[in-house]
């Protein structure tokens, strides 16, 4: 995919966002937990960029970073040519309505105390001068558009299958016509036959009205069906980047080979050689020095243990950070 | 000595709640037999736990079994006292938990939770206790297994603290070991690494496993039979390579369908339509016949039996039955 200045929607330049935590219980050592480093990634018009990683690896934060739902401490976030990180909170407020959110468990991110009527409602009320029958009428309109119907509009979440709540959250995020969406896990509380048809629902979805999408999952299955292209992130970092087919024919780190080894694949008959990989994800307050992978890549070399890692282009739109690459 | 170490014949769980009975487990017949991994499988509400939970008498309230047999080693479960019961929990039959950190006792230690369960089947004494605790949590993959007996669960990490759950589960040497969703809390690296364990534990203990997950890619890796539940009932068992290379239950066959894999990119995913039936007054016909695309008359009227429709396979669908199939 070609990624001229006009196709990019979303550019992120070094991006790096820190925690602060305190150890103990009496006010003990400050520490600061680096939950982004240096992060950087175009997302172009009309595409899915897949983000994919395990718990801890800062792909939630790079959501909610890029919606400045978090701010940052350094680095740029340019929506459509403007830098939000450096807009006031009163210039930000009509962009927002053109970036949307929906979180990975609808029965948390929907409030139990508002009807499905309220809650798609509540984003119009906010943001458009639109009241009574016409609110309404746009609010059953959403619900046809997400596959819901009038029906609904007086139920509460708790009255709503997973699938069903996960479908008015995402009613409420297409409430104000966004042109991108962060999807941050939206199929992971549900089971796989729900999951299925909220998918097809966001393929639709992004066809009808060309929305661009960021979609977080740990799961490299719903991944790889949704995406067009990947980021591989790993405590903090992408450490690779491809279209969705090359992640898969020809990964490129040790980290996102491993991450596909360990993947279980609904085929008896698979070759079951994993790639099982050593140890934990150690704590991101304190990242190994050098490639951050390298206290479990089964390819560790001297260097790895000191110096970190090049952005190595591998082929088109292809890149990975890691040591093998590195063909001088 | 009986092939089969395990008999679940016909057993039928009622939660009865103000809202009525809820039939959560409706007639469930499988056996697995020494030294073999079995998976039971569906999605939520299916009743895989409750039936886990039911081998062990461990059902919840208001849960009570109404109808049934579970025959153990030659042995009718349901027949047992009380204390005869705890002579077979946790020492012949041990069953792990989804989520290892409420399982384990946040203000002991892992030795402290350990040594009393050895102790109180009877397995070892005196100093011998300590020595053979310390072996177990190196037959595990725990680094540093003497220290390990004075660590507090908080301070491991997930795939840490489900290994020592695995530790204390194989302390009495079980002849069976309940898994229910071993890995479903734990990231996909880390689950590689447990699956891995607890198969080479399972062979090099000779212990039978019943796998309960909601992860069709999980049997397909790890089990040698496989028992799909829809609704509280089985809808289709048999060996694993036969179920996912010709799944003859439309419901497994959705169930299949619905996942994404590679080379299905973009495209739609198969989905089964309506969602899951609560349990509440069942219908009288099959339970998944409102879902199903094969739908006959029959199948609102009559529940099918399970019919021979391979070599070990068996499938409860009335397309399977010589006349009524024809209808179709």
């Amino acid at each position: 995919m070609s990624t001229t200045r006009e196709s990019v929607l979303v550019e992120v330049k070094n991006l790096t966002m820190e925690f602060a935590r305190r150890d103990g219980q009496l006010g003990g050592q400050e520490q600061r937990i680096r939950a982004l480093d240096n992060v950087s990634l175009d997302v172009v018009r009309g595409e899915t960029l897949g983000v994919v990683g395990e718990s801890g690896c800062g792909k939630t934060t790079l959501g909610r970073c890029l919606l400045r739902l978090l701010t940052p401490v350094a680095g740029e976030v340019i929506f459509d040519g403007r830098d939000i990180l450096a807009l006031s909170l009163s210039s930000l407020r009509p962009l927002r309505r053109e970036m949307q959110m929906v979180f990975q468990n609808p029965f948390s991110s929907l409030n139990p105390r508002m009807n499905v009527l309220n809650l798609v409602a509540e984003p119009l009320r906010t943001h458009t001068e639109l009241r009574r029958e016409e609110l309404a009428g746009r609010v059953e309109e959403l619900l046809v558009e997400v596959g819901l119907s009038s029906e609904h509009l007086k139920r509460f979440p708790h009255q709503l299958s997973g699938g069903q709540a996960q479908r008015v959250a995402l009613a409420r995020a297409l409430a104000l016509n966004p042109r991108f969406l962060v999807l941050d896990e939206p199929t992971s509380a549900l089971d796989v036959s729900v999951q299925a048809q909220i998918i097809n629902l966001l393929l639709e979805l992004q066809r009808r009205h060309g929305l661009t999408y960021l979609f977080i999952s740990h799961d490299l299955g719903v991944v790889q069906h949704i995406s067009d292209r990947i980021a591989v992130m790993y405590l903090g970092q992408i450490v690779e980047m491809a279209a969705s087919e090359d992640i898969f024919s020809s990964p490129q780190h040790p980290y996102t080979q491993a991450l596909l080894s360990s993947t279980p694949v609904p085929d008896p008959d698979r070759d079951r050689k994993r790639i099982i990989l050593a140890g934990v994800v150690p704590s991101p307050a304190n990242p190994p020095p050098g490639c951050r992978f390298h206290t479990r890549c089964p390819h560790v070399m001297d260097i790895c243990h000191t110096e970190e890692p090049k952005v190595y282009p591998v082929g088109e739109g292809h890149w990975a950070t890691c040591h093998l690459l590195d063909t001088a | 000595m009986d092939q089969s170490l395990l008999t679940v014949d016909n057993l039928h769980v009622r939660f009865r709640t103000p809202i009525g009975d809820v039939h959560a487990v409706r007639g469930v017949s499988f056996s697995i037999d020494r030294g073999q991994v079995l998976g039971l499988v569906g999605e939520t509400g299916c009743g895989k736990s409750v039936t886990g939970r039911s081998i062990l008498g461990l059902v919840p309230h208001p849960g009570e079994i109404t109808e049934g047999h579970i025959t153990f080693d030659g042995q009718n479960l349901l027949g047992l006292s009380e204390r005869e019961m705890h002579q077979v929990r946790g020492e012949r039959i041990a069953m792990i938990f989804q989520d290892p950190a409420t399982a384990l006792n946040p203000v002991f230690t892992i030795g402290q939770q350990i040594i009393p369960v050895m102790k109180h089947h009877g397995v070892a004494a005196g100093a011998e206790l300590k020595q053979r605790a310390i072996r177990l949590l190196d037959d595990v993959g725990l680094p540093d297994p003497a220290s390990m007996m004075d660590v507090y669960p908080h301070q491991l990490s997930g795939g840490m603290q489900q290994r020592a759950m695995i530790a204390m589960a194989l302390s009495s040497d079980p002849q069976l070991l309940i898994a229910d969703e071993p890995t479903t809390a734990l990231d996909v690296t880390i689950q590689a690494q447990i699956l891995d364990l607890l198969i080479s534990l399972q062979r090099s203990h000779n212990i039978s496993v019943l796998l309960i997950t909601h992860n069709l890619g999980i049997i397909a890796e790890t089990c040698q039979r496989v028992v799909v539940l829809y609704a509280g009932q089985v809808a289709e068992q048999g060996e694993v390579r036969s179920i996912f290379h010709q799944p003859q239950h439309p419901y497994t066959q959705g169930l299949l369908a619905a996942l994404p894999n590679p080379g299905s990119r973009g495209s739609d995913l198969k989905m089964i339509g309506g969602f899951v039936p609560s349990g509440l007054d069942p219908e009288p016909g099959c339970a998944f016949a409102p879902r199903c695309e094969f739908a006959m008359d029959v199948c609102t009227r009559r529940q099918p039996p399970l019919y021979e429709v391979g070599p070990g396979q068996r499938a409860a669908c009335f397309l399977h039955d010589e006349a009524e199939g024809q209808e179709a």
